[in-house]
Protein backbone atom coordinates (compact mmCIF):
# COMPACT_ATOMS: atom_id res chain seq x y z
CA UNK A 1 0.00 0.00 0.00
CA UNK A 2 2.46 2.21 1.05
CA UNK A 3 4.55 1.72 -2.53
CA UNK A 4 1.15 1.74 -4.08
CA UNK A 5 0.44 5.39 -2.40
CA UNK A 6 3.98 6.88 -3.26
CA UNK A 7 3.88 5.60 -6.49
CA UNK A 8 0.35 7.05 -7.60
CA UNK A 9 1.37 10.52 -6.21
CA UNK A 10 5.11 10.58 -7.77
CA UNK A 11 2.83 9.71 -11.17
CA UNK A 12 0.35 12.51 -10.52
CA UNK A 13 2.72 14.84 -9.30
CA UNK A 14 4.90 14.70 -12.55
CA UNK A 15 1.87 15.46 -15.27
CA UNK A 16 1.02 17.85 -13.15
CA UNK A 17 4.76 19.12 -13.17
CA UNK A 18 4.44 18.72 -17.19
CA UNK A 19 3.98 21.84 -18.60
CA UNK A 20 2.01 20.41 -22.09
CA UNK A 21 0.55 18.02 -20.15
CA UNK A 22 -1.56 20.94 -17.85
CA UNK A 23 -2.11 22.38 -22.00
CA UNK A 24 -3.67 19.41 -23.14
CA UNK A 25 -5.74 18.32 -19.95
CA UNK A 26 -7.26 21.34 -18.49
CA UNK A 27 -6.01 24.79 -20.24
CA UNK A 28 -7.51 23.46 -24.04
CA UNK A 29 -10.87 22.13 -22.94
CA UNK A 30 -11.73 25.13 -20.68
CA UNK A 31 -10.29 27.67 -23.10
CA UNK A 32 -12.73 25.43 -25.45
CA UNK A 33 -16.04 26.34 -22.98
CA UNK A 34 -15.26 29.83 -21.95
CA UNK A 35 -14.79 30.71 -25.13
CA UNK A 36 -17.40 29.14 -27.20
CA UNK A 37 -19.80 29.50 -24.66
CA UNK A 38 -19.24 32.98 -24.65
CA UNK A 39 -18.32 33.96 -28.24
CA UNK A 40 -21.95 32.31 -30.57
CA UNK A 41 -19.83 31.13 -33.31
CA UNK A 42 -21.22 27.25 -33.28
CA UNK A 43 -23.51 25.61 -34.64
CA UNK A 44 -25.81 24.29 -31.70
CA UNK A 45 -28.53 21.31 -32.11
CA UNK A 46 -32.34 22.47 -32.43
CA UNK A 47 -33.37 22.98 -29.56
CA UNK A 48 -30.71 24.13 -27.26
CA UNK A 49 -29.84 27.55 -26.29
CA UNK A 50 -27.79 27.86 -24.25
CA UNK A 51 -24.38 27.30 -25.21
CA UNK A 52 -22.63 26.12 -22.27
CA UNK A 53 -25.64 23.37 -21.99
CA UNK A 54 -24.40 22.02 -25.11
CA UNK A 55 -20.58 22.28 -24.52
CA UNK A 56 -20.09 21.06 -21.37
CA UNK A 57 -20.32 17.09 -21.88
CA UNK A 58 -18.46 17.68 -24.97
CA UNK A 59 -15.69 19.17 -23.14
CA UNK A 60 -15.95 16.74 -20.21
CA UNK A 61 -16.15 14.05 -22.71
CA UNK A 62 -12.96 16.01 -24.11
CA UNK A 63 -11.20 15.89 -20.88
CA UNK A 64 -11.84 12.46 -20.19
CA UNK A 65 -9.94 11.74 -23.79
CA UNK A 66 -6.77 13.76 -22.90
CA UNK A 67 -5.96 12.54 -19.29
CA UNK A 68 -6.51 9.06 -20.08
CA UNK A 69 -5.46 8.81 -23.89
CA UNK A 70 -3.06 12.23 -24.26
CA UNK A 71 -1.22 12.36 -20.61
CA UNK A 72 -0.79 8.84 -20.27
CA UNK A 73 0.02 7.70 -23.48
CA UNK A 74 2.87 10.33 -23.94
CA UNK A 75 4.17 9.91 -20.37
CA UNK A 76 4.05 6.07 -20.36
CA UNK A 77 5.84 6.57 -24.04
CA UNK A 78 8.90 8.39 -22.86
CA UNK A 79 8.79 6.23 -19.76
CA UNK A 80 9.13 3.03 -21.98
CA UNK A 81 11.68 5.09 -24.08
CA UNK A 82 13.97 5.87 -21.17
CA UNK A 83 13.73 2.84 -19.51
CA UNK A 84 11.64 3.59 -16.74
CA UNK A 85 9.52 0.62 -17.20
CA UNK A 86 12.30 -1.26 -17.60
CA UNK A 87 13.49 -0.03 -14.53
CA UNK A 88 10.92 -0.25 -12.40
CA UNK A 89 11.07 -4.14 -13.15
CA UNK A 90 13.59 -5.49 -11.57
CA UNK A 91 12.14 -3.51 -7.98
CA UNK A 92 9.60 -4.64 -5.63
CA UNK A 93 7.04 -2.43 -6.97
CA UNK A 94 5.46 -5.35 -9.75
CA UNK A 95 3.56 -4.81 -12.62
CA UNK A 96 -0.08 -4.96 -11.08
CA UNK A 97 0.93 -2.00 -8.24
CA UNK A 98 2.56 -0.08 -11.09
CA UNK A 99 -1.10 -0.58 -13.67
CA UNK A 100 -2.75 0.15 -10.58
CA UNK A 101 -0.94 3.87 -10.05
CA UNK A 102 -1.37 4.66 -13.32
CA UNK A 103 -5.08 4.43 -13.28
CA UNK A 104 -5.39 6.03 -9.89
CA UNK A 105 -3.51 8.55 -11.57
CA UNK A 106 -6.02 9.24 -14.49
CA UNK A 107 -9.15 9.15 -11.96
CA UNK A 108 -7.39 12.06 -9.72
CA UNK A 109 -6.80 13.63 -13.03
CA UNK A 110 -10.12 13.42 -13.89
CA UNK A 111 -11.66 14.32 -10.46
CA UNK A 112 -9.68 17.59 -11.45
CA UNK A 113 -10.60 18.60 -14.01
CA UNK A 114 -14.12 17.97 -13.79
CA UNK A 115 -13.74 20.41 -10.38
CA UNK A 116 -12.63 22.87 -12.53
CA UNK A 117 -14.81 22.06 -15.52
CA UNK A 118 -18.05 21.75 -13.98
CA UNK A 119 -16.80 24.76 -11.66
CA UNK A 120 -16.72 26.87 -15.14
CA UNK A 121 -19.93 25.65 -16.65
CA UNK A 122 -22.04 26.88 -13.81
CA UNK A 123 -20.05 30.23 -13.75
CA UNK A 124 -21.10 29.99 -17.42
CA UNK A 125 -24.74 29.58 -16.83
CA UNK A 126 -24.89 25.70 -17.06
CA UNK A 127 -28.02 23.93 -16.26
CA UNK A 128 -27.81 20.38 -16.11
CA UNK A 129 -30.48 18.10 -16.69
CA UNK A 130 -31.17 14.42 -17.56
CA UNK A 131 -29.85 12.00 -15.00
CA UNK A 132 -26.56 13.16 -14.03
CA UNK A 133 -25.36 10.62 -11.47
CA UNK A 134 -24.87 8.23 -15.07
CA UNK A 135 -22.08 10.57 -16.22
CA UNK A 136 -19.46 9.29 -13.92
CA UNK A 137 -19.93 6.20 -15.06
CA UNK A 138 -19.79 7.02 -18.52
CA UNK A 139 -16.31 8.90 -17.88
CA UNK A 140 -15.20 6.04 -16.39
CA UNK A 141 -16.15 3.95 -19.39
CA UNK A 142 -14.50 6.36 -21.46
CA UNK A 143 -11.35 6.60 -19.30
CA UNK A 144 -11.26 3.00 -20.15
CA UNK A 145 -11.30 2.93 -23.82
CA UNK A 146 -9.06 6.37 -24.15
CA UNK A 147 -6.28 4.64 -21.29
CA UNK A 148 -6.33 1.75 -23.55
CA UNK A 149 -5.92 3.48 -26.72
CA UNK A 150 -2.86 5.34 -25.02
CA UNK A 151 -1.16 2.66 -23.85
CA UNK A 152 -1.53 1.12 -26.89
CA UNK A 153 0.64 3.71 -29.04
CA UNK A 154 2.64 3.93 -25.55
CA UNK A 155 3.62 0.22 -25.49
CA UNK A 156 4.49 0.03 -29.22
CA UNK A 157 5.74 3.20 -30.71
CA UNK A 158 9.05 5.31 -29.75
CA UNK A 159 7.92 8.26 -27.44
CA UNK A 160 8.37 11.02 -30.15
CA UNK A 161 5.77 8.85 -32.29
CA UNK A 162 3.43 8.10 -29.46
CA UNK A 163 3.73 12.12 -28.65
CA UNK A 164 3.08 13.01 -32.66
CA UNK A 165 0.30 10.22 -33.02
CA UNK A 166 -1.60 10.79 -29.77
CA UNK A 167 -1.38 14.55 -30.04
CA UNK A 168 -3.22 14.09 -34.19
CA UNK A 169 -5.65 12.06 -32.40
CA UNK A 170 -6.88 13.93 -29.94
CA UNK A 171 -7.88 16.82 -32.71
CA UNK A 172 -9.25 14.30 -34.95
CA UNK A 173 -11.20 13.00 -32.42
CA UNK A 174 -12.27 16.14 -30.96
CA UNK A 175 -13.54 17.47 -34.60
CA UNK A 176 -15.49 14.24 -35.18
CA UNK A 177 -16.59 13.30 -31.86
CA UNK A 178 -19.41 15.90 -31.68
CA UNK A 179 -17.65 17.53 -28.54
CA UNK A 180 -17.82 20.81 -29.85
CA UNK A 181 -19.18 20.55 -33.07
CA UNK A 182 -22.66 18.22 -33.23
CA UNK A 183 -23.30 15.61 -35.05
CA UNK A 184 -26.16 17.18 -37.27
CA UNK A 185 -24.48 19.53 -38.72
CA UNK A 186 -21.69 17.21 -39.89
CA UNK A 187 -22.44 15.55 -43.38
CA UNK A 188 -24.69 11.93 -42.93
CA UNK A 189 -21.57 9.80 -43.38
CA UNK A 190 -18.82 11.75 -41.24
CA UNK A 191 -21.52 11.92 -38.97
CA UNK A 192 -22.19 8.28 -39.15
CA UNK A 193 -18.20 7.36 -38.69
CA UNK A 194 -17.60 10.12 -35.65
CA UNK A 195 -20.85 7.87 -33.77
CA UNK A 196 -18.74 4.90 -34.31
CA UNK A 197 -15.47 6.48 -32.58
CA UNK A 198 -15.26 6.46 -28.78
CA UNK A 199 -15.32 9.94 -28.40
CA UNK A 200 -18.27 9.83 -30.65
CA UNK A 201 -20.12 7.72 -28.43
CA UNK A 202 -18.79 8.97 -25.17
CA UNK A 203 -20.14 12.53 -26.47
CA UNK A 204 -23.47 11.08 -26.89
CA UNK A 205 -23.91 9.20 -23.98
CA UNK A 206 -22.97 12.46 -21.49
CA UNK A 207 -25.26 14.89 -23.65
CA UNK A 208 -27.65 11.87 -22.89
CA UNK A 209 -27.15 12.07 -19.16
CA UNK A 210 -26.43 16.10 -18.63
CA UNK A 211 -29.15 17.24 -21.05
CA UNK A 212 -32.50 16.96 -20.88
CA UNK A 213 -33.63 17.28 -24.65
CA UNK A 214 -30.83 15.31 -26.32
CA UNK A 215 -31.39 11.82 -28.22
CA UNK A 216 -31.70 8.97 -26.44
CA UNK A 217 -27.96 7.11 -26.35
CA UNK A 218 -28.72 3.28 -26.20
CA UNK A 219 -26.12 2.54 -29.01
CA UNK A 220 -24.01 4.83 -27.49
CA UNK A 221 -23.60 3.26 -24.19
CA UNK A 222 -22.99 -0.28 -26.34
CA UNK A 223 -19.90 1.35 -29.07
CA UNK A 224 -18.81 3.18 -25.43
CA UNK A 225 -18.93 -0.38 -23.54
CA UNK A 226 -17.26 -2.17 -26.48
CA UNK A 227 -13.94 0.53 -27.24
CA UNK A 228 -13.95 0.22 -22.91
CA UNK A 229 -13.21 -3.30 -23.42
CA UNK A 230 -11.77 -4.11 -26.72
CA UNK A 231 -8.56 -0.87 -26.66
CA UNK A 232 -7.37 -1.83 -23.12
CA UNK A 233 -7.26 -5.79 -23.82
CA UNK A 234 -5.30 -4.77 -27.62
CA UNK A 235 -3.06 -2.91 -25.03
CA UNK A 236 -2.25 -5.60 -23.17
CA UNK A 237 -2.49 -8.06 -25.87
CA UNK A 238 0.37 -5.60 -28.10
CA UNK A 239 2.29 -3.43 -25.18
CA UNK A 240 5.92 -4.09 -24.92
CA UNK A 241 8.04 -3.36 -21.95
CA UNK A 242 10.87 -2.56 -23.89
CA UNK B 1 27.70 -28.16 7.20
CA UNK B 2 27.21 -25.02 4.26
CA UNK B 3 26.64 -21.57 5.31
CA UNK B 4 24.65 -19.38 3.77
CA UNK B 5 27.92 -17.36 2.95
CA UNK B 6 29.34 -20.28 1.06
CA UNK B 7 26.44 -20.29 -1.15
CA UNK B 8 27.83 -18.50 -4.42
CA UNK B 9 25.55 -15.48 -4.60
CA UNK B 10 25.53 -16.31 -8.05
CA UNK B 11 25.48 -19.35 -10.17
CA UNK B 12 25.66 -19.65 -13.83
CA UNK B 13 25.27 -23.52 -15.66
CA UNK B 14 26.09 -23.70 -18.93
CA UNK B 15 23.97 -20.60 -20.09
CA UNK B 16 22.76 -20.24 -23.88
CA UNK B 17 20.66 -17.44 -24.82
CA UNK B 18 19.93 -17.32 -28.53
CA UNK B 19 17.59 -14.36 -30.44
CA UNK B 20 16.47 -16.13 -33.50
CA UNK B 21 19.62 -17.60 -35.35
CA UNK B 22 21.72 -15.30 -33.52
CA UNK B 23 23.75 -16.73 -29.83
CA UNK B 24 24.88 -14.19 -27.84
CA UNK B 25 25.45 -16.72 -24.98
CA UNK B 26 26.97 -20.21 -25.85
CA UNK B 27 26.91 -22.24 -22.54
CA UNK B 28 28.52 -19.67 -20.28
CA UNK B 29 29.29 -21.05 -16.38
CA UNK B 30 30.69 -19.38 -13.67
CA UNK B 31 29.64 -18.16 -10.24
CA UNK B 32 30.07 -14.69 -8.14
CA UNK B 33 30.07 -14.94 -3.88
CA UNK B 34 29.15 -12.27 -1.31
CA UNK B 35 31.69 -9.72 -0.11
CA UNK B 36 32.97 -9.86 -3.27
CA UNK B 37 33.30 -7.83 -6.37
CA UNK B 38 33.26 -10.15 -9.65
CA UNK B 39 33.55 -8.29 -12.74
CA UNK B 40 32.42 -9.18 -15.90
CA UNK B 41 34.84 -8.23 -18.62
CA UNK B 42 34.50 -8.35 -22.59
CA UNK B 43 34.09 -6.43 -26.02
CA UNK B 44 30.82 -5.04 -27.38
CA UNK B 45 28.47 -8.09 -28.11
CA UNK B 46 30.33 -10.44 -26.02
CA UNK B 47 26.95 -11.41 -24.38
CA UNK B 48 27.61 -9.88 -20.76
CA UNK B 49 24.53 -7.79 -20.92
CA UNK B 50 22.22 -10.80 -21.88
CA UNK B 51 24.28 -12.72 -18.97
CA UNK B 52 23.44 -9.60 -16.66
CA UNK B 53 19.99 -8.88 -17.71
CA UNK B 54 18.96 -13.32 -17.17
CA UNK B 55 20.56 -12.74 -13.85
CA UNK B 56 17.97 -9.45 -13.51
CA UNK B 57 14.96 -11.30 -14.48
CA UNK B 58 14.30 -9.40 -17.58
CA UNK B 59 14.77 -12.64 -20.15
CA UNK B 60 14.98 -16.25 -19.90
CA UNK B 61 17.53 -18.66 -20.80
CA UNK B 62 17.32 -20.72 -23.55
CA UNK B 63 18.78 -23.64 -22.32
CA UNK B 64 21.29 -23.98 -19.06
CA UNK B 65 20.28 -22.45 -15.57
CA UNK B 66 20.95 -19.45 -13.45
CA UNK B 67 20.30 -18.71 -9.57
CA UNK B 68 20.99 -15.51 -7.67
CA UNK B 69 20.40 -16.55 -3.76
CA UNK B 70 19.42 -19.99 -4.51
CA UNK B 71 16.68 -18.53 -6.36
CA UNK B 72 15.39 -18.82 -10.27
CA UNK B 73 15.32 -15.11 -11.61
CA UNK B 74 12.47 -15.52 -13.96
CA UNK B 75 9.83 -17.65 -11.78
CA UNK B 76 10.52 -15.98 -8.64
CA UNK B 77 11.08 -12.72 -9.37
CA UNK B 78 9.12 -11.20 -6.91
CA UNK B 79 10.92 -13.05 -4.14
CA UNK B 80 14.34 -12.09 -5.58
CA UNK B 81 12.94 -8.49 -6.66
CA UNK B 82 13.47 -7.40 -2.68
CA UNK B 83 17.05 -8.86 -2.04
CA UNK B 84 18.75 -7.13 -5.08
CA UNK B 85 19.67 -3.91 -6.64
CA UNK B 86 20.05 -2.94 -10.06
CA UNK B 87 22.08 -0.35 -12.07
CA UNK B 88 21.18 0.19 -15.50
CA UNK B 89 23.76 1.71 -18.13
CA UNK B 90 21.90 4.41 -19.32
CA UNK B 91 18.45 6.35 -18.70
CA UNK B 92 15.42 3.87 -16.30
CA UNK B 93 14.36 7.41 -14.34
CA UNK B 94 11.97 9.81 -14.89
CA UNK B 95 13.25 12.39 -16.66
CA UNK B 96 11.26 15.58 -14.82
CA UNK B 97 11.65 13.89 -11.01
CA UNK B 98 14.32 15.33 -8.31
CA UNK B 99 17.10 13.29 -6.72
CA UNK B 100 15.28 13.07 -3.51
CA UNK B 101 11.80 12.32 -5.02
CA UNK B 102 13.31 9.33 -6.94
CA UNK B 103 15.03 7.90 -3.46
CA UNK B 104 11.92 8.67 -1.79
CA UNK B 105 9.49 6.98 -3.83
CA UNK B 106 12.34 3.78 -4.57
CA UNK B 107 12.14 3.75 -0.75
CA UNK B 108 8.57 3.05 -0.99
CA UNK B 109 9.29 -0.31 -2.41
CA UNK B 110 11.34 -2.13 0.34
CA UNK B 111 10.63 -2.53 3.66
CA UNK B 112 13.70 -1.29 5.59
CA UNK B 113 15.51 1.21 3.16
CA UNK B 114 18.08 3.07 3.53
CA UNK B 115 17.25 6.71 4.48
CA UNK B 116 17.04 8.51 1.00
CA UNK B 117 18.50 11.71 2.39
CA UNK B 118 21.79 10.05 3.94
CA UNK B 119 22.06 8.33 0.77
CA UNK B 120 21.80 11.42 -1.48
CA UNK B 121 24.74 12.77 1.21
CA UNK B 122 26.80 9.55 0.73
CA UNK B 123 26.81 9.75 -3.52
CA UNK B 124 27.61 13.79 -3.10
CA UNK B 125 23.96 15.08 -4.31
CA UNK B 126 22.82 16.75 -1.33
CA UNK B 127 23.52 20.52 -3.06
CA UNK B 128 21.36 19.02 -6.40
CA UNK B 129 17.96 18.27 -4.54
CA UNK B 130 16.26 21.07 -6.86
CA UNK B 131 17.42 19.59 -10.33
CA UNK B 132 15.34 17.45 -12.31
CA UNK B 133 17.31 14.47 -13.38
CA UNK B 134 17.44 15.63 -16.84
CA UNK B 135 19.04 18.95 -15.64
CA UNK B 136 21.77 16.65 -13.88
CA UNK B 137 25.49 15.56 -15.41
CA UNK B 138 26.09 12.59 -16.54
CA UNK B 139 28.08 11.84 -13.69
CA UNK B 140 25.40 12.75 -11.29
CA UNK B 141 22.59 10.62 -13.07
CA UNK B 142 25.14 7.75 -12.48
CA UNK B 143 25.53 8.64 -8.97
CA UNK B 144 21.91 8.56 -8.78
CA UNK B 145 21.74 5.38 -10.51
CA UNK B 146 23.74 3.89 -7.62
CA UNK B 147 21.77 5.32 -4.96
CA UNK B 148 19.08 3.71 -6.40
CA UNK B 149 20.16 0.59 -6.56
CA UNK B 150 21.21 0.10 -2.94
CA UNK B 151 18.66 2.23 -1.75
CA UNK B 152 16.65 -1.54 -0.31
CA UNK B 153 19.64 -2.72 1.17
CA UNK B 154 20.67 -5.61 -1.91
CA UNK B 155 22.06 -8.46 -1.24
CA UNK B 156 23.42 -8.72 -4.64
CA UNK B 157 23.88 -5.45 -6.91
CA UNK B 158 24.34 -5.66 -10.59
CA UNK B 159 25.99 -2.91 -11.98
CA UNK B 160 26.21 -2.14 -15.58
CA UNK B 161 29.31 0.38 -16.39
CA UNK B 162 29.09 2.24 -13.21
CA UNK B 163 32.01 4.69 -14.19
CA UNK B 164 31.25 5.00 -17.90
CA UNK B 165 31.38 8.68 -18.79
CA UNK B 166 32.17 9.81 -15.38
CA UNK B 167 35.03 12.29 -14.28
CA UNK B 168 37.47 11.54 -12.15
CA UNK B 169 36.59 12.64 -9.04
CA UNK B 170 33.06 10.70 -9.52
CA UNK B 171 34.22 7.86 -10.32
CA UNK B 172 36.38 7.80 -7.07
CA UNK B 173 32.99 8.06 -5.05
CA UNK B 174 31.72 5.35 -6.96
CA UNK B 175 34.61 2.98 -6.44
CA UNK B 176 34.55 3.90 -2.79
CA UNK B 177 30.68 3.28 -2.55
CA UNK B 178 31.15 -0.23 -4.65
CA UNK B 179 34.31 -1.36 -2.14
CA UNK B 180 32.33 -0.37 0.99
CA UNK B 181 29.65 -2.47 -0.30
CA UNK B 182 31.73 -5.20 -1.10
CA UNK B 183 32.72 -5.19 2.88
CA UNK B 184 29.49 -5.50 4.10
CA UNK B 185 29.03 -8.50 2.68
CA UNK B 186 27.19 -7.48 -0.78
CA UNK B 187 27.58 -10.03 -4.25
CA UNK B 188 28.77 -7.25 -6.48
CA UNK B 189 28.75 -8.25 -10.32
CA UNK B 190 29.73 -5.43 -12.07
CA UNK B 191 29.99 -5.13 -16.14
CA UNK B 192 32.60 -2.97 -17.24
CA UNK B 193 34.52 -2.11 -20.36
CA UNK B 194 37.12 -0.58 -18.36
CA UNK B 195 40.05 -2.74 -17.82
CA UNK B 196 41.59 -0.16 -15.21
CA UNK B 197 38.65 -0.51 -13.24
CA UNK B 198 38.30 -4.52 -12.95
CA UNK B 199 42.32 -4.43 -12.18
CA UNK B 200 41.90 -1.97 -9.40
CA UNK B 201 38.43 -3.05 -7.88
CA UNK B 202 37.40 -6.75 -8.63
CA UNK B 203 38.51 -9.76 -6.71
CA UNK B 204 37.57 -11.86 -9.58
CA UNK B 205 37.87 -11.36 -13.10
CA UNK B 206 35.28 -13.13 -15.53
CA UNK B 207 36.46 -12.32 -19.14
CA UNK B 208 33.54 -13.55 -21.78
CA UNK B 209 33.69 -13.50 -25.78
CA UNK B 210 31.42 -14.67 -28.16
CA UNK B 211 29.22 -15.69 -25.29
CA UNK B 212 32.02 -18.32 -23.76
CA UNK B 213 34.10 -18.06 -20.82
CA UNK B 214 38.08 -16.91 -21.74
CA UNK B 215 39.03 -16.81 -17.97
CA UNK B 216 38.02 -16.78 -14.34
CA UNK B 217 40.39 -16.01 -11.56
CA UNK B 218 41.41 -12.96 -9.79
CA UNK B 219 43.55 -10.04 -11.29
CA UNK B 220 46.40 -11.06 -9.81
CA UNK B 221 46.10 -14.87 -10.98
CA UNK B 222 45.64 -13.36 -14.29
CA UNK B 223 48.08 -11.09 -14.70
CA UNK B 224 51.16 -13.25 -13.38
CA UNK B 225 49.95 -16.79 -15.51
CA UNK B 226 52.00 -17.77 -17.96
CA UNK B 227 54.21 -15.07 -17.55
CA UNK B 228 57.81 -14.94 -16.53
CA UNK B 229 59.12 -15.15 -20.11
CA UNK B 230 59.24 -11.91 -21.41
CA UNK B 231 59.95 -8.62 -20.79
CA UNK B 232 57.92 -5.31 -21.95
CA UNK B 233 59.35 -2.13 -21.99
CA UNK B 234 58.34 1.43 -23.42
CA UNK B 235 60.50 3.94 -24.79
CA UNK B 236 61.05 5.86 -28.36
CA UNK B 237 59.19 4.11 -31.06
CA UNK B 238 60.74 2.92 -34.10
CA UNK B 239 64.03 1.55 -32.06
CA UNK B 240 66.01 -0.93 -33.93
CA UNK B 241 64.99 -4.45 -32.92
CA UNK B 242 66.87 -6.24 -34.70
CA UNK B 243 70.19 -4.79 -33.30
CA UNK B 244 68.47 -4.68 -30.30
CA UNK B 245 67.79 -8.41 -30.22
CA UNK B 246 71.32 -9.50 -31.25
CA UNK B 247 72.90 -7.49 -28.23
CA UNK B 248 70.73 -8.92 -25.70
CA UNK B 249 70.49 -12.78 -27.46
CA UNK B 250 66.57 -12.95 -27.60
CA UNK B 251 64.34 -11.67 -29.95
CA UNK B 252 62.63 -7.73 -29.50
CA UNK B 253 59.34 -6.91 -31.73
CA UNK B 254 58.00 -3.54 -30.79
CA UNK B 255 54.10 -4.30 -30.34
CA UNK B 256 52.54 -1.17 -30.54
CA UNK B 257 54.35 2.06 -31.45
CA UNK B 258 56.96 2.54 -28.52
CA UNK B 259 55.56 -0.53 -26.88
CA UNK B 260 58.44 -3.49 -27.04
CA UNK B 261 58.65 -6.78 -26.13
CA UNK B 262 61.58 -9.22 -25.51
CA UNK B 263 60.99 -13.05 -25.57
CA UNK B 264 63.12 -14.05 -22.58
CA UNK B 265 62.97 -13.83 -18.51
CA UNK B 266 63.66 -11.07 -16.90
CA UNK B 267 67.08 -12.24 -15.62
CA UNK B 268 69.45 -9.61 -13.96
CA UNK B 269 71.82 -10.08 -16.93
CA UNK B 270 69.26 -9.46 -19.93
CA UNK B 271 68.05 -6.19 -17.87
CA UNK B 272 71.06 -5.08 -17.36
CA UNK B 273 72.43 -5.70 -20.85
CA UNK B 274 68.84 -4.47 -22.05
CA UNK B 275 69.39 -1.01 -20.59
CA UNK B 276 73.11 -0.79 -21.53
CA UNK B 277 71.92 -0.79 -25.42
CA UNK B 278 69.63 2.42 -24.29
CA UNK B 279 72.67 4.36 -22.87
CA UNK B 280 74.64 4.15 -25.60
CA UNK B 281 72.41 5.77 -27.69
CA UNK B 282 70.50 7.91 -24.82
CA UNK B 283 67.60 6.72 -25.03
CA UNK B 284 65.08 6.88 -22.38
CA UNK B 285 63.52 4.11 -20.21
CA UNK B 286 59.60 4.42 -20.03
CA UNK B 287 58.64 1.85 -18.31
CA UNK B 288 59.68 -2.00 -17.96
CA UNK B 289 57.46 -4.59 -16.77
CA UNK B 290 58.52 -8.55 -16.26
CA UNK B 291 57.09 -11.46 -15.41
CA UNK B 292 53.58 -9.13 -14.90
CA UNK B 293 51.06 -7.89 -17.20
CA UNK B 294 48.09 -5.34 -16.87
CA UNK B 295 44.86 -6.59 -16.98
CA UNK B 296 44.38 -5.30 -20.65
CA UNK B 297 47.16 -7.27 -21.94
CA UNK B 298 45.71 -10.32 -20.60
CA UNK B 299 42.37 -9.62 -21.86
CA UNK B 300 43.65 -8.28 -25.30
CA UNK B 301 45.80 -11.46 -25.79
CA UNK B 302 42.60 -13.99 -24.77
CA UNK B 303 39.95 -12.30 -26.95
CA UNK B 304 42.25 -11.97 -29.40
CA UNK B 305 43.55 -15.84 -29.21
CA UNK B 306 39.75 -16.26 -29.24
CA UNK B 307 39.16 -14.69 -32.48
CA UNK B 308 42.25 -15.89 -34.31
CA UNK B 309 40.68 -19.42 -33.43
CA UNK B 310 37.69 -18.61 -34.56
CA UNK B 311 39.19 -17.73 -38.23
CA UNK B 312 40.52 -21.13 -38.59
CA UNK B 313 37.30 -23.40 -37.93
CA UNK B 314 38.70 -26.72 -38.39
CA UNK B 315 37.85 -29.20 -36.11
CA UNK B 316 41.10 -29.90 -35.06
CA UNK B 317 41.90 -25.91 -34.40
CA UNK B 318 38.66 -25.42 -32.33
CA UNK B 319 39.28 -28.43 -30.47
CA UNK B 320 42.31 -27.35 -29.86
CA UNK B 321 41.28 -23.77 -28.77
CA UNK B 322 38.44 -24.87 -26.78
CA UNK B 323 40.89 -26.71 -24.86
CA UNK B 324 43.10 -23.82 -24.07
CA UNK B 325 40.25 -21.85 -22.96
CA UNK B 326 39.01 -24.13 -20.66
CA UNK B 327 42.98 -24.72 -19.63
CA UNK B 328 43.03 -20.76 -18.96
CA UNK B 329 39.52 -20.37 -17.89
CA UNK B 330 39.84 -23.34 -14.77
CA UNK B 331 43.00 -23.47 -12.27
Amino acid sequence: MKAFLAQTRTELMLSLRNGEQLLVSIAIPLLLLVFFSLVDVLPLPDGVDNGVDFLTPGILALAVMSSAMVSLGIGTGFERQYKVLKRLGSTPLGRPRWVSAKIAMVLCLLVIQSIVLVSAAFALGWNPAGSPALAPVAMLLGAAAFAGIGLLMAGTLRGTLTLALANGLYLALLLLGGMIIPFDTMPGPIGAFGKLLPSGALSRVLQATLRADAAPAGSAWIILAVWAVAAPCAAIRFFRWE
Amino acid sequence: MVSPADTPAIQVDDLVIRYGDHVAVAGLSFEARRGQITALLGPNGAGKTSTVETLEGYRSPTSGRVRVLGLDPGSQHSLLAPRIGVMLQSGGIYTGIRPLEILRLFASYYDNPVEPVELLDMVGLADRQRSTWRSLSGGEQQRLSLALALIGRPEVAFLDEPTAGIDPAGRQVIRRIVADLRDSGVAVLLTTHDLDEAEKLADRVVIIDHGTLLADATPAELMSAGQGDDIRFGATSGLDCVSLGEHIHASVTEEAPGEYRVAASATPATVAALTAWLAERNEPLADLRAGRQSLEDVFLRLTESADAAREQPTADSARRSSRGRRGRGTK
